[in-house]
């Protein structure tokens, strides 16, 4: 943009009259931040304009998009929202260039942009000056540059967009000499690897790794003369649901600081989403939070139906989405609760009346879509298969008598129980303002008593059309979080028992495609998945295969809070607590 | 009342322990015979959840899938795939891999001379079957496939990957009755167009024929 | 006992005599493998569901899911390895004692399934760690993952006493692979470093690449 116009056009540009020159212009709905003044603008928001809530943050590289040759290289995007007022997101982008990759961090303004910006200089190289603990996230000191960079190729780069031309008309796989897979054996190392050249193994020296530990809160306990230890839990560990670590300071078996390591099971995921053609995303999708495949597909599918603009879904397929939605959010929540009290020590008996119900729940999946986790079920413009009427008895059957019955029982056999009372009231307490601040989302936002709920505040989807509540607890602690997730289970079969009863007949799709015309531009869509907000942002340069495309995954910005809560409190705790803020970690490194 | 919760528990758990006992004595005889059946467990289960595979089997539903399959024509032992290649353009993993045939000119076949799927690769989304445009490639049922060996047993070539029509029309019954039905229709209405093009034609040759007669007609 | 469908491997054609000793023995060890408690991804919940009431792992003797390796048999690599990780996974191996046995569960434990061309994915376990048997699927649902143990079974009922490498003095331990600007596996530490060299002659990392793609049969 040359100077001069710039200079014209900032006069009737938005809060250029309070920070002048803050904003240098548009981008759609965007508004271009001038780096400098970034902070002081992020704060005039949030004190003033009441964007209170961080949602997303992600980077972008410029570098090969046709529609911005010319403008900076990295581009980090911010989308706010108000937790009072409700409604759609306010964007910021704020641009660098490729020699001087550096925007100040707005951690002291929204601490929930604490792993998202970790996540950008993790994978795309931009620094954060301000930033208290700026190091590598999801891959370790030392990886060989920044993955998510447009010129980074891997070790089994083939051609910047799928499909390849090598697989037809001439797909010889397996020759006579081949001694690996065919992908090794055309990788330089034999091996999925890329070391920098001249690579010399013998002078290798790993990088030191600090961890920002030991805030000194009690100092009262240095009488006791007990020594401060560092505990690794994880990453192999039963009771951090996967492959997840918590590095954590103790004075004797008090947490003096918890910093969570992530990273175990970073896939790849967005990388590989950018290979992809639109279609070919959603059964990745399904792989995201495992545990909930259709909210994921929901969220994705309908992120690239704001990209098409106006998309005609059929009634039927509207209402299938959501019994499909909800369902997940029953089954996502008993499952959720069960392995809570695994890790409290109710060794599996919980869990598995929660996995009885899930069994029944996952056979309706598996005969609407074909496959009981990977779901793979919804499509741009509709659903993939329609259901038979043997399904919808079957499935009323269960909504209408046997899930109400097992929450209830759960609920019956849990809550009361004093064990589990003394194990989570006051335990991991989060204050109303802190889970806005640490962008937390879903029953963790809501256990603190903020009634944010997406399906009410921003309603997608036909919503609107039903009648439930949002669900709220006032407590802040591990027991409230686990009194939300039983009411929402009722609140979401009370949902499924409107739903069921409304099916309307008809078509579920209109023509299947696998191509689709996407004009360029880009897309934010949030969902109230399971876990919390769900969002992906798509950025589109018209062809068959999205620009960028990144996940906003509720487990990741949950877990920006667990170290502030578990801080005080016993080690045994940490488990609960993280048990309680209910991650998966396939969604946290994606 | 400290403790009722705690008895609470206790009696939720003691009413499923006594309810196993209740099921497995009423299902004696039935639960413990060794001969394979397939079963469908009805919601109303109570007492023991059990599915003792491998003598007993869930009854899978129709649109299960794992792995791909590849059809051929039962009744002349044709393949049905023609190598048009859309299968391999929508595998989100690019696992499929197809050689197509060719004669010696280098005029393409629509036959595959080569089919190759690396399941090693394949994350079993169907979209090959959901796409492809001759009912070729199909989701197989048969999830007992697990192998000592990796490389290149898990790369199906053509030959593993082929099965007869009979054998989908039996895993997919109800797909299989609608396809059929579908391709009855489409075979009337192509037969019902060439009756017509036919007829259209016989009528043009005839107006023709008539026309040369008259012009014949004309020139004497 | 035998099996008519399976092949019968060299080692077991040498010894004509399956001794009595061995039955007793490989019955013994087949009929309690207790398997680890190690989840990656999203296998592991069908492990989950494996050992919960449904499918009920308990009937193969196979309930005691242990989280320490000390205490297990077979480790279920149930999910994608990734390079981070991979360190972690050869540890726990290496800490696990003989007789042991993997099962790679998934396409990605396999042969880096879905997510293979990802950066920081190891493309199958087996590059690090021997495994006895893979299972394909994404995921293998229960019933393959049952099936899957099964052929374990059969492979543990064709071992012999005196042909099994646990009795060697030699421990059959993989060093532990490094965390460098990339997984650096120790086995192959020379073998990297000449290729790196290569390559910093010839300045055409990618471009050989690309003639590679070319090619045609």
């Amino acid at each position: 943009m040359a100077q001069a116009q710039s200079a014209v056009a900032t006069e009737s540009l938005p809060y250029n009259d309070v920070i002048p020159g803050a904003v240098v212009g548009r981008d759609g709905e965007a508004l271009i931040v001038n780096r400098e003044k970034l902070l002081e603008l992020a704060r005039y928001l949030r004190d003033h304009e009441g964007y209170d809530y961080l949602s997303s943050v992600t980077g972008v590289d410029n570098l090969t998009h046709p529609k911005r040759q010319g403008v900076e290289r990295f581009e980090v995007v911010y989308h706010l929202y108000s937790t009072k007022r409700g409604g759609g997101p306010l964007v910021l982008k704020a641009r660098a260039p490729e020699d001087d990759p550096e925007i100040p961090s707005v951690v002291s303004i929204w601490p929930g942009a604490d792993f998202q910006e970790r996540e950008i200089w993790d994978l795309f190289g931009v620094r954060f000056p301000g930033h208290p603990n700026l190091r590598r996230i999801l891959l370790w000191e030392g990886f060989n540059g920044h993955p998510m960079r447009k010129d980074w190729k891997e070790a089994y780069y083939e051609e910047e967009h799928k499909p390849y031309s090598s697989r037809w008309p001439y797909g010889h796989y397996p020759r006579e000499e081949y001694k690996y897979p065919w992908q090794e054996e055309r990788a330089v190392y034999k091996d999925n690897l890329v070391f920098p050249k001249g690579f010399d193994p013998d002078r290798w020296q790993a990088p030191e790794v600090e961890y920002r530990l030991g805030q000194d809160i009690y100092r009262e306990l240095e009488k006791l003369k007990t020594d401060r230890i560092i505990v690794n839990i994880g990453p192999q560990h039963p009771s951090t649901h996967g492959v997840f670590r918590m590095v954590v300071a103790l004075e004797g078996e008090t947490i003096l600081g918890l910093e969570p390591e992530v990273g175990y099971l970073h896939r790849n995921h967005e990388k590989i989403g950018e290979r992809n053609t639109y279609l070919m995303n959603i059964p990745y999708t399904d792989r995201l939070d495992y545990i909930n495949s259709m909210s994921n597909n929901l969220g994705y599918v309908l992120a690239v139906e704001k990209l098409m603009g106006k998309v005609e879904v059929p009634e039927r397929a509207k209402y299938l989405r959501i019994i499909m939605a909800e369902l997940t959010r029953v089954l996502n929540h008993m499952f959720a609760i069960g392995f809570l009290l695994n890790d409290l020590g109710a060794f599996f008996t919980p869990a598995l009346y929660a996995l009885e119900e899930r069994e029944l729940i996952l056979d309706l999946f598996e005969a609407a879509s074909g496959s009981r986790m990977m779901c793979n079920y919804m499509r741009p413009g509709g659903v993939a298969y329609d259901v038979s009427e043997e399904w919808v008895a079957q499935a009323k059957k269960l909504v209408f008598e046997r899930l109400p019955r097992a929450v209830d029982e759960l609920d019956y056999y849990l809550t009361e129980n004093e064990i589990l009372l003394a194990r989570t009231k006051g335990v991991g307490y989060l204050s109303p303002e802190d889970a806005i601040a640490y962008s937390t989302s879903g029953p963790v936002l809501r256990g603190s008593g903020v009634p944010y709920d997406i399906r009410k505040v921003e309603p997608y989807c036909i919503y609107d059309r039903f009648d439930f509540d949002i669900v709220t607890e006032d407590g802040g602690d591990v027991y409230a979080r686990y009194m939300v997730r039983i009411r929402e289970a009722r609140e979401s079969l009370k949902i499924l028992r409107q739903a069921l009863k409304d099916l309307p007949g008809g078509p579920v799709i209109g023509k299947k495609k696998y191509t689709f015309r996407i004009p360029p531009g880009e897309a934010y869509q949030r969902i109230e998945a399971p876990k919390g907000e769900l969002g992906f942002y798509l950025v589109s340069d018209g062809t068959a295969n999205p620009y960028r495309y990144h996940v906003r995954s509720p487990s990741f910005i949950n877990l920006t809070a667990l170290g502030p809560m578990c801080v005080g409190h016993k080690v045994a705790d940490s488990v609960g607590i993280l048990g309680s803020i209910d991650i998966v970690l396939g969604e946290v490194d994606r | 009342m400290v403790g009722k919760g705690i008895l609470r528990g206790l009696t939720t758990t003691a009413r499923h322990l006594l309810e196993t006992y209740l099921d497995d004595v009423k299902k004696i005889p039935s639960r413990y015979a060794y001969d394979r059946h397939f079963i469908k467990q009805p919601l109303e289960e109570k007492g023991i959840f059990t599915i003792q595979y491998p003598e007993e089997r869930r009854v899978l539903p129709e649109r299960f899938r794992y792995v791909p399959m590849l059809l051929y024509d039962a009744d002349t032992g044709e393949d049905r795939c023609t190598a048009c290649g859309i299968c391999a353009k929508v595998c989100p993993t690019q696992c499929i891999w197809i050689v197509r045939e060719e004669d010696k000119t280098g005029k393409p076949l629509p036959r595959s001379q080569e089919f190759y799927i690396d399941i090693s690769i394949c994350m079993g989304c169907g979209f090959c079957a959901e796409f492809c445009p001759f009912d070729s490639i199909k989701m197989n049922h048969d999830y007992e496939i697990a192998v000592y060996n990796r490389y290149p047993d898990l790369v199906l070539s053509k030959d593993d990957l082929v099965v007869p029509t009979t054998y989908y029309a039996q895993l997919y019954p109800e797909a299989w009755a609608a396809e059929e039905r579908a391709r009855e229709e489409e075979r009337k209405r192509k037969a019902a167009r060439e009756k017509a093009l036919a007829a259209k034609r016989a009528a043009k040759a005839k107006a023709a024929a008539k026309k040369k007669d008259e012009q014949k007609d004309a020139g004497k | 006992m035998a099996d008519e469908y399976l092949e019968v491997p060299p080692e077991l054609s040498r010894n004509v005599f399956l001794t009595t000793l061995d039955t007793v023995y490989n019955w013994s060890r087949r009929s309690s493998l207790w398997p680890m408690m190690f989840g990656l991804a999203c296998c592991a919940i069908e492990m989950i569901a494996v050992a919960a009431s449904r499918y009920d792992l308990a009937r193969f003797g196979m309930e005691v899911m242990r989280p320490s390796p000390r205490q297990a048999d077979v480790m279920i690599v149930s999910g994608t390895v990734t390079k981070k990780m991979v360190p972690q996974i050869v540890r726990l191996y290496n800490q696990m004692p003989q007789p042991r046995y993997v099962v790679a569960m998934g396409a990605c434990a396999t042969g880096g399934g879905p997510f293979k061309e990802g950066y920081n994915v190891v493309s199958g376990v087996d590059k690090f760690i021997p495994v006895d048997v893979y299972i394909p699927g994404c995921p293998p649902t229960p019933e393959a993952l049952l099936y899957g143990m099964m052929r374990l079974q059969e492979k543990i009922k064709r071992q012999s006493v005196k042909t099994v490498p646990w009795y060697r003095k030699e421990r059959d331990d993989i060093p532990v692979p490094v965390l460098g600007p990339d997984i650096l596996d120790l086995r192959r530490k020379e073998e990297i470093k000449k290729i790196s060299a290569q390559l910093a002659d010839s300045e055409k990392y990618l471009e050989r690449l690309e003639t590679k793609t070319t090619q045609k049969a």
